[in-house]
């Protein structure tokens, strides 16, 4: 099997099976990526991904970048869920720097990666929806994500590349329009989430369409390194948050929703479920915040955290401050971390090498995307092209992610 | 033959020909608007007061496009695709009794094109012919999801034929004619076929809805699979022969749902309003019934369009070879032993 040479069969007239490029530009794939299968009838017979087509070497141009300028690199990975990236990036760098964050910024952040949390899912569950032809189920939680986005742009001022967020906190704190919006959404969206769970849950055609289809032992998912809905659809719970808590999710009560046959009608199951657990975690964190003490929004770390405009301009010691951090001539150790995050698609990892100089020696991304994807030729054999379709939408490959 | 016969039915064909097409325009226009009442959105509102001018900015659009042939297509039976599509879907409207004969300046009109003995087999025939459309579009455009939706098609037509078949003829064997004039004569009043037949009914709407390539088996075209299906290479107004022969099939659906099973032109309290309104009046009152009845039958159609996901390919044969066929062959035998009690005693 030579898996990076696509055997053409088009020009063998001895051959019954058809060769069908799934892809770089099919509505099924959400995304630029190739997918060349060999088809008999509307079976798959074997496949092979082609991936890259928007490869935009972002670990080669981090190395050239102070790490405030990363962030936005970041956004671009999932950018279903960017504020996760941006805040997993941010945890690294304070990681790396040693900085102890106050529990305000990090319920404030928990509150954050929950919301794009559930956009995520939202995404990833309404597409299943969509591929199985159900197209209003995909339209009436899709207006949920705009609120998502609503909360962010009041919080940050973007809607989908976020970059939300410094290295020690926030740019600023969180004002009563975001919390009113929160509120809001708390209120409206369980009400939507169920309403979408009866179309689908138990909906005859959903089921028949999903369930058994992809099926993924937990012995397979662990050896291709699966993490996130798609490993616990298996049944294996195994979830950042909760074994190597970061951001105090240690305080939050929640459960890890787990499968038991990792087929598509388990993964979307647990999803809707995280979403539930998500909008826990949320109304646990703003009564949390309740009792901290209000206003603070950042580490007080002044040699690390850019600092707002108008001090720059009327004060020497931020102006200071601000040009080094600028330049990138802050005293970060010389060190390597590893800091992960549970991301939409799974376990979202940076791993971070510091030689002391203006900007990271070598950073890595660990892209849940790239690592779930490449088991999708060798799980699609056997399959028909609607279920590997469905199969596709229900791993939620973000082309972003997948190709970094 | 008189040239008054030839006039008279010359007229008719152009005002069932239009009101064909003006249903098939407007229900895009409806499905949009259906679409977005189920989904919580507005649907189009630009083209004039709620949009009701879109369907034509529709068409000026779809005809000042530009129209490409692919240069690996076979171009003679790329351009016979859509024209058969809409050819057939056309002429099915032709035997479909639109009312009771109306008395126009003395003369008694009939209100229907053709009352041929063999109606229905003529509706089989012209709905059977309208795969070949799809057919021949969709391998004819040399690319590879054109011809697995024209396979798909095929299949998917074929089978459901044969349960749709079946159905009717436990229909036939109630009514004793072919003809779809007696039949709707038949059901007077209130004594609708449905009542008689109900899951024979019920047979006959899923395949219409398998026929029309409408969701949930609108498999031919799905567009997360295979782009736009057979038509996935078609451009400009040939898409929209296409687009359109669908809902024109969609409407001959309906007014064949309603002439066989719904009593077409009758509604309880006709001979009231026959004598109230007089033998012009009465008649036209009938097609306001029956068109009620279509639309409504068209409204069901997008109705579950915009419900409930889609079959996969296996499933859906399944359903229609291993669940339809057995139905409606169970539905002809007691059809049969109870019309053989009845005569007995």
């Amino acid at each position: 099997m030579n898996h990076n040479h696509p055997v053409f069969t088009d020009n063998d007239p001895q051959s019954e099976l058809v060769t069908l490029n799934l892809g770089p530009t099919h509505p099924a794939t959400h995304g630029v990526f190739q997918n060349v299968l060999q088809l008999d009838g509307e079976r798959i017979v074997s496949g092979v991904s082609t991936i890259g087509y928007i490869h935009r070497a972002f670990e080669k141009i981090a190395e050239h970048r102070p790490f405030y300028q990363i962030t936005p690199l970041t956004d671009r990975l999932n950018y279903c869920s960017s504020p996760i990236n941006n805040m997993g990036w941010h945890m690294t760098v304070e990681k790396l720097l040693n900085i102890q964050m106050p529990k305000r910024v990090d319920y404030l952040r928990v509150i954050i990666m929950e919301l794009s949390r559930i956009a995520d899912h939202i995404i990833c569950n309404t597409i299943i929806g969509q591929d199985t032809g159900a197209t209003t189920t995909f339209l009436y939680l899709f207006q949920f994500r705009e609120h998502i986005y609503e909360i962010f742009e009041e919080v940050c001022g973007a809607r989908l590349t976020t970059n939300i967020g410094r290295i020690g906190g926030f740019e600023r704190d969180f004002n009563e329009i975001a919390f009113a919006k929160i509120n809001k959404f708390l209120k409206e969206f369980p009400v939507a989430l169920k309403e979408f769970e009866n179309l689908l849950t138990r909906n005859r055609i959903f089921i028949d369409r999903t369930a058994g289809v992809a099926e993924v032992t937990q012995e397979t998912a662990l050896e291709y390194s699966w993490t996130g809905p798609l490993l616990r659809a298996t049944g294996v719970d195994y979830d950042v948050r909760v074994s190597d808590p970061y951001s105090s999710y240690q305080d939050f009560d929640f459960e890890v929703p787990v499968g038991t046959s990792g087929d598509i009608y388990d993964r979307y199951l647990v999803r809707n479920e995280e979403m539930w657990q998500s909008v826990r975690i949320i109304e646990q964190a703003l009564v949390k915040l309740k009792t901290e003490e209000k206003g603070i929004f950042h580490a007080d770390v002044p040699e690390f955290y850019l600092p707002p405009k108008q001090e720059v301009y009327n004060n020497m010691e931020a102006l200071i401050y601000h040009f080094k951090i600028v330049m990138g001539e802050i005293d970060a150790p010389k060190a390597e971390v590893y800091h992960a995050v549970e991301g939409g698609n799974g376990e979202l990892g940076f791993y971070l090498i510091n030689d002391g100089g203006r900007t990271p020696y070598r950073l890595h991304f660990r892209r849940p995307s790239f690592i779930n994807y490449q088991m999708f030729a060798p799980m699609s054999e056997g399959m028909l092209l609607s279920d590997a379709i469905i199969n596709m939408s229900s791993m939620n490959i973000i082309a972003g992610e997948l190709d970094a | 033959m008189d040239t008054g016969f030839i006039i008279e039915k010359f007229i008719l064909v152009a005002v069932i020909f239009g009101i064909s097409l003006v249903i098939a325009m407007y229900s895009t226009y409806a499905e949009r608007k259906v679409a977005a009442y189920l989904q919580d959105r507005l649907g189009p509102d630009r083209a004039g007061p709620f949009g009701i001018l879109q369907p034509l900015a529709d068409g000026v659009k779809m005809f000042m496009k530009e129209e490409i042939i692919p240069s690996t297509s076979n171009k003679w039976l790329f351009i016979v695709g859509p024209g058969l599509a809409l050819l057939c879907a056309c002429i099915g409207t032709a035997v479909i009794p639109w009312g009771s004969p109306m008395e126009i300046g003395g003369k008694i009109v009939p209100l229907q094109v053709a009352d041929i003995n063999v109606g229905v087999l003529y509706i089989f025939g012209v709905v059977s012919l309208g795969v070949y459309g799809v057919m021949i579009g969709g391998w004819a455009s040399n690319n590879k999801y054109s011809l697995l939706s024209a396979i798909r098609a095929a299949s998917q037509n074929i089978s459901y034929e044969i349960a749709m078949g079946l159905s009717i003829i436990a229909l036939l064997l109630m009514t004793n004619t072919l003809s779809l004039k007696e039949i709707v004569d038949q059901q007077h009043g209130w004594r609708w076929n449905v009542l008689y037949q109900p899951l024979g009914f019920l047979i006959f709407m899923v395949c219409s809805f398998a026929e029309t390539n409408r969701a949930p088996f609108d498999l031919p075209e799905c567009e997360t699979e295979l782009i736009g299906g057979y038509h996935t290479e078609y451009s400009s107004m040939k898409l929209g022969f296409y687009l359109f022969a669908e809902y024109i099939n969609m409407f001959v659906s309906s007014a064949v749902m309603a002439t066989l099973y719904f009593g077409g032109y009758n509604y309880p309290g006709m001979d009231y309003m026959a004598t109230l309104l007089g033998p012009t009046w009465a008649p036209l009152f009938g097609v306001g019934v029956f068109f009620v009845k279509i639309v409504f039958f068209i409204f069901f159609f997008m109705w579950v369009r915009w419900t409930i996901p889609r079959f996969r390919y296996d499933q859906l044969m399944n359903l229609g070879w291993k669940g339809l066929i057995p139905l409606a062959i169970a539905n002809i035998i007691i059809t049969g032993i109870v019309i053989a009690i009845i005569e007995k005693f």
